[in-house]
């Protein structure tokens, strides 16, 4: 049997995975916590779906920094195709050598009598062309060439085309890859598999069936005081329970697009920076665009600044609450 | 706790969940990695493994806590009554416990309030018993009976009956009947657990095919969502660019493009592609008074679409015509609506006008790749129907898709002018429920449309 990846004993329970995650500054809850310790024990990918800016990506930096893991990543887009995400041969290089070669090639093809034999000689040279030293490993391989094992982050799987998923498939499924000129590539140790998707098409049944499914959607008051003191140290206590509070009370409104943990991060620098000590009307108005991305929103929320603060400010003014 | 997993898949799945078998053996690896003993884990556990969308993962919770909600003798089941052993109602004097107490096991378990064991014979029986088939609420009583025979029923009603009259048959009596509920209470919630799924599939079957003009208004809101899933799943299905590459078929031109950096040699071959193009569609919808009732719904679907297919054209009509295409895209349709209505609704329909202002406004946007779908019954209240504006445009474009709410007999009669559109269009059909609506949008997206 194979021994065990290096990382394996910190994963040694959902606890230990979610105090690992913390330590590398990735506040997880326990569903989140969950799905990155069965993704190991089962060896399975984990798909995260959820709006932009929740931490999907983040997530799959996080654990290979926390398991001291290399982390792979694949941004998918349109159009992107085997040769991009698994390899390629390297042209210029084949190139360079057939010229280097021609001459000898001429010279004993010259040699050979017919035209039969002078293929044959040429089909020997053809192996030569396409061995592992011509070959330019894209992300996916390089993932499952990792001796130690590796983080392979898939990042936004639904930009990329349908053909694409069904490729993925192959691979998800028992982490090998054949490359017809070599042979079969197997990942000495299955790397842990992390695909984000923001939704923007659905994905395909097959692919869902092959993952555990991780929703991650906008977080509550107190996870997002947590992950804010974790991203944003320089924050007061004070003025991040507003903050939070403010962008919760926010996220009620009818808006069309809602503020993301990232743009409440980028927030709280924001204020952090102009050395606010509270929030009042004419800073939240001076910075609301950090906020909010429309103009329809922002006077939107404008119209309701008033509320907004009360609440916030009520926050503020609560003993913070014990945890 | 012992988890009856495939039973709890047949739940998720009857809750309208679709779980594959290689799902199953998921979850049963994944309950093994992570044990029995924590419920919060388990279902954070199961949730990933099984449900794959937001929807799914809600329709989980909600079956994950009934079915563990589901033992009637739980905890918080209450106990038998109190007074079903009243004092001075001990056994007679001389008989030794349980001598001269008959009944069978199911009496001694009822006199001694044994809960943890009726609950352990009722889950016997009930699944003796199959009540995880029950279907249908009628099935309640049968399938009470079915469980409380064979919990040993017989031997019960034969003890009540030879203590007929004495303290001990009355408490008796009592803790039978309060069995009888709690077993009536245990098929209930099965019911809810097993076949709720499949009642929700068979309401939205049902919304499907009834006449978009004869919704009731109990179930708008359930038609709202049905429109929005619809529309979502067409404009995911056909709504992006795709190309679709013909193997093995050699691009000479761009192969020799894309080599020209090394003297033309071949070593990047190029292969043809098609692009498939998106659908470009302008879309015609009457919302005069006379199909008013099917407009809200057909202009929820153009919402919809538009939400994710781009480059599609909305217009509106009765007495004119008006683009509304930006009134679709800037808000939700629960305002967008009433602002199209104030725009050019509820007036009595004037067909020819409407045409004849779409073709003096925009007949450039339409090209040979677009499609035109003119949604609407035809009926111009004797106005110049203007058909020869309707031959233009079906010239300009590459076709032409009418939707008529009215069943094919009575187009032409009355003031219907629908014989006379018919000609100039490709495809002229009735659309009276959702599911045509369906139909006939994907089978037009799925030839290109455009
Ligand atoms: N749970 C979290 N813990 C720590 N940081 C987080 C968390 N969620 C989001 N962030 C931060 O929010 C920002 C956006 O996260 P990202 O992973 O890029 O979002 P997504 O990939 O979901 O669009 C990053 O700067 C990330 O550090
Ligand atoms: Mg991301």
């Amino acid at each position: 049997m194979a021994p065990e990846p290096r990382f394996h004993a910190l994963l040694h329970s959902i606890e230990a995975t979610e105090a690992g995650l913390e330590s590398a500054g990735y506040i997880a809850n326990r569903q989140t916590a969950t799905a990155v310790y069965l993704a190991h024990h089962l060896r399975k990918p984990i798909l995260v779906e959820g709006p932009a800016g929740v931490g999907k990506t983040e997530l799959a930096k996080s654990a290979a920094a926390w398991l001291g893991l290399p982390l792979v990543r694949m941004q998918c887009y349109e159009g992107l195709d085997e040769s991009k995400a698994l390899y390629e041969w390297k042209y210029g290089k084949q190139l360079l050598y057939t010229q280097i070669l021609k001459d000898r090639l001429g010279a004993e093809l010259g040699e050979e009598p017919g035209l039969d034999a002078a293929l044959e000689r040429l089909h020997g040279f053809g192996d030569l062309f396409f061995s592992e030293r011509f070959l330019e490993p894209r992300p996916l391989l390089r993932a499952l060439r990792e001796p130690e094992g590796a983080v392979l982050l898939i990042d936004e799987v639904d930009k990329a085309d349908q053909e694409f998923e069904a490729f993925l498939l192959e691979l998800l499924s028992d982490y090998q890859v054949s490359v017809p000129e070599i042979g079969t590539v197997r990942a000495a140790v299955p790397p842990l598999v992390v695909l984000t998707s923001n939704s923007t098409r659905d994905l395909g049944d097959a692919l869902k069936r092959r993952c555990l499914h991780l929703h991650i959607g906008l977080p509550d008051a107190k996870l997002e005081g947590r992950i804010l003191a974790a991203r944003v140290p320089g924050i007061e206590a004070g003025l991040r329970r507003q903050v939070v509070r403010f962008v919760q009370e926010l996220r009620g409104l009818d808006l069309r697009k809602l503020p993301s943990v990232s743009e409440t991060l980028d927030w709280a620098r924001t204020v952090v920076l102009l050395h606010a000590r509270e929030l009042d009307g004419e800073l939240v108005r001076a910075t609301l665009n950090v906020l909010l991305k429309f103009e329809a929103d922002i006077e939107t929320a404008e119209a309701r600044l008033g509320d907004l603060l009360r609440a916030s400010q009520q926050e503020a003014e609560r003993r913070p609450a014990a945890r | 706790m012992t988890l009856p997993l495939l039973e709890f898949v047949r739940a998720a799945r009857s809750a309208g969940l679709r779980v594959s078998p290689a799902e199953t053996i998921d979850a049963a690896r994944a309950v093994e990695v992570v044990g029995l003993a924590d419920r919060g884990r388990l279902r954070d556990t199961l949730s990933l493994v099984l449900a794959k969308t937001a929807d799914e993962k809600a329709r989980f919770e909600t079956c994950f806590d009934r079915f563990f909600s589901r033992e009637g003798f739980g905890a918080a089941a209450p106990p038998p009554p109190p007074d079903a052993r009243p004092a001075g109602a001990e056994p007679p004097p001389g008989d030794g416990p349980g001598e001269g107490l008959g009944g069978g096991g199911l009496a001694a378990m009822l006199r001694d309030g044994d809960r943890a064991g009726l609950a352990s014979a009722m889950e016997e029986a009930a699944a003796e018993a199959g009540l995880s088939d029950i279907a249908v609420f009628t099935q309640v009583n049968l399938f009470t009976r079915r469980v409380l025979e064979r919990m040993g029923l017989e031997a019960l009603e034969r003890e009540i009956a030879r203590l007929d009259g004495t303290p001990q048959g009355d408490a008796l009596r009592r803790q039978r009947d309060w069995l009888r509920a709690q077993v009536r209470s245990f098929a209930q919630q099965n019911l809810r657990l097993f076949a709720d799924g499949d009642a929700e599939r068979q309401r939205e079957r049902r919304l499907a095919a009834t006449r978009l003009s004869a919704i009731d208004r109990r179930d708008r809101e359930r038609m709202r969502v049905l429109v929005r899933a619809m529309a979502r799943r067409l404009a995911v299905q056909y709504g992006r660019k795709r190309w679709r590459s013909r193997r093995g078929q050699l691009d000479a031109r761009r192969t020799i493009r894309r080599n020209m950096g090394w003297g033309g040699l071949p070593f990047l071959p190029v292969w043809k592609r098609r692009r498939v193009e998106k659908p470009r569609l302008v879309v015609l919808c009457d919302v005069s008074g006379s199909v008013a009732a099917v407009a809200e719904f057909l202009l929820l679907f153009l919402h919809s679409l538009n939400e994710a297919l781009s480059g599609l054209r909305s217009f509106a009509f009765s007495g004119d015509l008006a683009e509304v295409s930006a009134i679709l895209q800037g808000q939700p349709i629960e305002r967008a609506i009433p602002a199209i209505m104030d725009l050019v609704g509820f007036g009595s329909s004037n067909y020819g006008n409407s045409l004849a202002a779409f073709e003096a406004g925009w007949m450039p946007v339409l090209d040979r790749r677009t499609t035109v779908i003119i949604l609407g019954d035809g009926r111009g209240n004797r106005t110049d129907p203007r058909a020869d504006v309707l031959a233009r445009m079906a010239d300009r474009c590459k076709q032409v898709i009418w939707l008529n709410p009215e069943v094919r007999t009575v187009w032409g009669t009355g003031d219907s002018d629908m014989l006379r559109y018919a000609p100039h269009c490709r495809v002229a059909a009735t659309c009276a429920t959702l599911g045509q609506l369906e139909r006939i949008v994907a089978g037009l997206l799925r030839d290109g449309g455009g």
